[in-house]
Order: C-alpha cells, then sequence, then structure tokens
C-alpha cells in the first residue's frame, strides 16, 4: 500500500500543510511518495525530500505545470495513480480544484476534507458545515482524498528520501493563465498560525481591521475575518474564515465583534481556546468561546494591545 | 448562446441540523428545504449573461427526489427558461450525480455550464470538477467574476493566496464563490409564471447511466461538544487568564 501525496507548494516554497498530508498519508498506507509538479520547483522537491515519513520524491518539473491548472495536473496524476492505493492532497484551492478530476478520470468517488483516518479504508469527515461528523467506508480500488491539514500534526523534517524525475508532460490547450493577484502579507498564513485574530462586521470598516493588526503583530499572529467582515468590503476574501473560506484550528483563536453564525464556527471550533470580545451578552459566539468578554470592541482591542 | 445551470434542494442553510439519535444520518424529516446557496448565484449569473444578451436560453438541471422541482420552480421564477428533474433518490454521491449531469450535457449541447462550488449539506464541493472531467472541458472553479467573449470565458477565481485568473475555451464549467453576485429575490408575478415553465423529468434508466455505490456511510455523529467557558469582566483578567491558565500567549 503505497500512498500518493500530492505537494502544495508555490513553486519555490514547500507549504506546511504538506508536512502535515504526510502525516495523515502514513495512516494510509506503509510507503508515502510525495508528488511535487510545478515549474522550475527542485527547491520545492528537496524540502519535501526532508519530511520524515517520505519514501520517494516525485518531480514533474516542467512550464506546463506552472501554474497547477487542474486541466493538465488532473492529467498528469491520473497518469500516476494506477501505482497507488491511496491519493492525497490538502483540501486547500488547488487540491480542492484538480482532485474531483483526477477521482472522475479513475471513476472513483472523492472524500473530501478528511478529518480523521480510522482504517485504510475508513474515514472521518464533516459534513453540514461541520455540524455532524460521517464515518465514510470506500470501496474504491484507489481512494482519492482531500485532506484538512489542520486536523492533523505536522512530521518532523530530518529526512533525504531520493528524488527522482516524471518525464510525462500533459499540455493543456483548453485553459489559459491570464494572471494572479497575491495578496501580500508579512504575518504568518492564516492555516498554519499558532494564533489568530479575526474581525467581523462590528470592526465597522475596513481601516478599524489596524487594531486588531497591531495586536497581531505583538502575538506573531495571523488576521482573519468573517464573511461578513469581507462582503462588506473591510477586507480581502482570502483572509475569511468559515464553511467557505478557510478551516482554521490554532492554539488560540480571538474573535472580535464576530456573532458566531453556524457558518462561521464551521471554519474555527476546532481551535484549542477560542476568545470572543463582543458588546452583544447573547451572541452564539460566547456558547463556544473559553473565555468571553462583553464589552466594546473599541475600548477592548487599546487595552488589549497596552495589556500585552 | 445556452447556458445550463444546475440547482440542489438541500436543508435551509440557517436550520441547526440534528443527527438521529441512532446515529445513522442526518435528521430530514420536517425540515425547511431550499435551493443550495451556491446554486443560487449560479442561476442569477446565468440570469444576469441573458440580460446583457449573451445567453439566449437558460436549462436548469436538478438531480434529486420529485420534491426538488419545487427548487427548480423557484429556478424557473428568477429567470430561467426551461427546467429538468432527473429524478433518483438512490446513490446520489457526486460521481453518480456527474455522471448524470454529463448525459443531460450531451443532450443539451450548452455552451456554458454555471454550478456552485459546493453544497452546504455534503459539503463535497466536487460535482463541477467531475463533471468537466466527464465532458472533457475546462473548468474554472470559485468564480468571483465571470466575463463571456467570442469563444472563450475569462474568470477570476478565489484561490487560498488571492485571486487568480484564467481563460477558458468554450464549452467550459464554471463554478461560483459567494462573491460572484448577489443573487436576486422571485417577485409574486414571476413565480406564477414559473409555473407555466416547461419542466421536464428524466429517470437515470432512460438517460442510459448505471449508479453504483463507491462508498457506504458507517455513521454520523455529532461534533463533539466544547465545555462551557467562562465570562471575564476586564481585558486585564482576560490577559492573565490567556498567559496564566490557558498559558496559550
Amino acid at each position: 500500500m503505497t500512498v500518493l501525496v500530492y505537494a502544495e507548494h508555490n513553486n519555490h516554497e514547500l507549504k506546511a500543510e504538506t508536512h502535515k498530508l504526510v502525516n495523515a498519508a502514513a495512516k494510509m498506507g506503509d510507503d508515502v511518495h510525495v508528488l511535487v509538479a510545478g515549474s522550475n520547483c527542485a527547491d520545492v522537491a528537496t524540502q519535501a525530500s526532508q519530511i520524515e515519513g517520505v519514501t520517494q520524491v516525485l518531480v514533474a518539473d516542467n512550464a506546463v505545470y506552472e501554474h497547477q491548472l487542474a486541466e493538465n495536473i488532473a492529467e498528469l496524476v491520473h497518469s500516476m495513480a494506477g501505482d497507488y492505493s491511496h491519493v492525497v492532497a490538502a483540501a486547500t484551492t488547488t487540491g480542492k480544484n484538480f482532485m474531483p478530476r483526477v477521482a472522475a478520470l479513475l471513476d472513483v468517488v472523492q472524500l473530501s476534507d478528511v478529518i480523521a483516518v480510522e482504517s485504510a479504508d475508513t474515514f472521518v469527515r464533516p459534513i453540514y458545515a461541520g455540524n455532524a461528523i460521517a464515518t465514510v467506508q470506500s470501496s474504491d480500488a484507489i481512494k482519492v482524498i482531500t485532506v484538512r491539514a489542520s486536523a492533523f500534526d505536522a512530521a518532523a523534517t530530518s529526512n533525504s528520501a531520493p528524488i527522482s524525475a516524471v518525464d510525462s508532460v500533459f499540455a493543456n490547450n483548453l485553459s489559459e493563465f491570464v494572471s494572479e493577484e497575491v495578496t501580500k502579507s508579512d504575518r504568518p498564513e492564516l492555516t498554519a498560525a499558532n494564533i489568530i485574530i479575526s474581525g467581523g462586521r462590528g470592526m465597522q470598516d475596513g481601516e478599524h481591521f489596524a487594531m486588531l493588526e497591531t495586536i497581531a503583530d505583538k502575538l506573531g499572529a495571523a488576521v482573519g475575518a468573517s464573511r461578513a467582515a469581507v462582503d462588506a468590503g473591510f477586507v480581502p476574501n482570502d483572509m475569511q474564515v468559515g464553511q467557505t473560506g478557510k478551516i482554521v484550528a490554532p492554539q488560540l483563536y480571538i474573535a472580535v465583534g464576530i456573532s458566531g453564525a453556524i457558518q462561521h464556527l464551521a471554519g474555527m471550533k476546532d481551535s484549542k481556546v477560542i476568545v470572543a470580545i463582543n458588546k452583544d451578552p447573547e451572541a452564539p459566539i460566547f456558547q463556544v468561546a473559553d473565555y468571553g468578554l462583553v464589552a466594546d470592541l473599541f475600548e477592548a482591542l487599546p487595552e488589549l494591545e497596552a495589556g500585552l | 448562446m445556452k447556458v445550463l445551470v444546475t440547482v440542489k434542494r438541500v436543508i435551509d442553510y440557517n436550520v441547526k441540523i440534528r443527527v438521529k439519535p441512532d446515529g445513522s444520518d442526518v435528521d430530514l424529516t420536517n425540515v425547511k428545504m431550499a435551493v443550495n446557496p451556491f446554486c443560487e448565484i449560479a442561476v442569477e449569473e446565468a440570469v444576469r449573461l441573458k440580460e446583457k444578451g449573451i445567453a439566449s436560453e437558460i436549462v436548469v438541471v436538478s438531480v434529486g427526489a420529485s420534491e426538488a422541482q419545487e427548487q427548480l420552480r423557484t429556478a424557473l421564477a428568477l429567470g430561467a427558461d426551461r427546467a429538468i428533474l432527473v429524478e433518483s433518490t438512490a446513490n446520489t454521491e457526486s460521481l453518480n450525480v456527474a455522471k448524470l449531469l454529463a448525459k443531460v450535457v450531451e443532450q443539451e449541447q450548452p455552451s456554458l455550464v454555471i454550478m456552485g462550488k459546493q453544497a452546504i449539506d455534503s459539503d463535497n464541493n466536487q460535482t463541477g470538477q467531475m463533471l468537466a472531467a466527464l465532458c472533457d472541458m475546462p473548468q474554472a472553479t470559485f468564480a468571483s467574476e465571470v466575463s463571456v467573449a467570442d469563444n472563450s470565458v475569462t474568470v477570476t477565481r478565489e484561490i487560498d493566496g488571492g485571486l487568480q485568473t484564467l481563460s477558458l475555451q468554450l464549452p467550459a464549467i464554471v463554478t461560483t464563490d459567494l462573491r460572484l453576485n448577489e443573487p436576486r429575490y422571485a417577485s409574486l408575478p414571476n413565480i406564477m409564471k414559473a409555473k407555466r415553465k416547461p419542466l421536464a423529468t428524466v429517470t437515470p434508466d432512460e438517460l442510459g447511466v448505471t449508479l453504483s455505490a463507491h462508498t457506504q456511510l458507517l455513521g454520523v455523529n455529532p461534533p463533539s461538544q466544547r465545555s462551557a467557558g467562562v465570562k471575564v469582566k476586564s481585558v486585564a483578567e482576560l490577559v492573565d487568564k490567556l498567559k496564566n491558565e490557558a498559558k496559550v500567549i
């Protein structure tokens, strides 16, 4: 039983999710191979080879894979999948994009957003915005799985697995990359951060998010947001935590001016410690918060900053 | 050009769901059902394309029980021209739904298929991508902006680091993200008119698709509950608890 893990990266740097995927993959099979598909991605392959538990790194390094478009990445992974019992990718926008395509090409079902591995064919995944947890057994010969990285610990990095090249090239004439607009931030990535401070509609406008940012910088935290804050245009959508945004599970999650709708809780209720700051004592967020402070955030935040 | 839109009947997103006491599934008896929110956005986008003179006909499709006719009527009231219900309650795994939809696509030959990015019940986020693979069409998932030119569609996608823009050759499949548009409400006259719009029903057999089960649901449990927390009186007390009790800062 060999598991193929699709490495999450940006052609220069391996993303932290991959270390967690390897840990999840080790629960499914004995051998873990990592596929790095991209362009000029030799550094990523080296980083992948250092992850504990990886027995082989495969590198498909070609200009056609630069933007990891679903059409040709799915063909590439499909062409390799026959040698594996499981094909695993992170439940990020990259993994969610191409993996169902791989599953359909293989004529198998995909298991999305897996949070626990019971056995090689039985997996646990949340449904209904995390309000129910389903245990599902797959009868497919090849299991195609996306993993919720935040549900697994990261594997250590003290390895030097062999690296070999994959020469198959699947060109794609159906879709074309036009441009990309990447949000710049010096803070840790939301999905990898140990501490997250998030703002909601209660922040009132985008400028007030600066108050969260100064606290985030003191704590080494990432800044998140609720859908209400994103829809109101306070902050960009990639900061959204929730069922339709990012799913996070940091050590500490501070929700400021967030009521705690079902869809937001789906994205953060597995955090170790939850703090809620809200002036409405009836806000549902207090039902999941370990520490709740009923206060006006515009008074509490400067005090919090001073107190750290 | 013809646009095909899919809608799914799901539990209303405001309903707090309950797991059946025997742990076999979620309890859906007497629960309010609605159009999946992402599908509403897909319908809205198709209607806007028609209003711009780009789309000539909007066909809306659902796979599910006969009750899903209600959701198809809703889509017709919002501006779709006709509806197709693929009546099937067994094995509604995403792969099977994609196979049924692929047959409908083959028959209808749309230039563009617009779907929601995920259904809020199974939270799979798969069917659009699977349909694209089965029809060998390009895909643009998580769309927040769509513009159609002669033979291509340019789509801005919401990705983890920000936004990405792709250009796809038509026919293509686009799945909607929340920020693509703000769906309209159906007006009463349009709800009345929708009752007279054509709604065809087909079965998987008629489409020549054999559905097989790939997974078995072993059980459904409620998520583990968080233990009740405490309310602190001041910021100073909060900082103290985080430092000395929870030891997280």
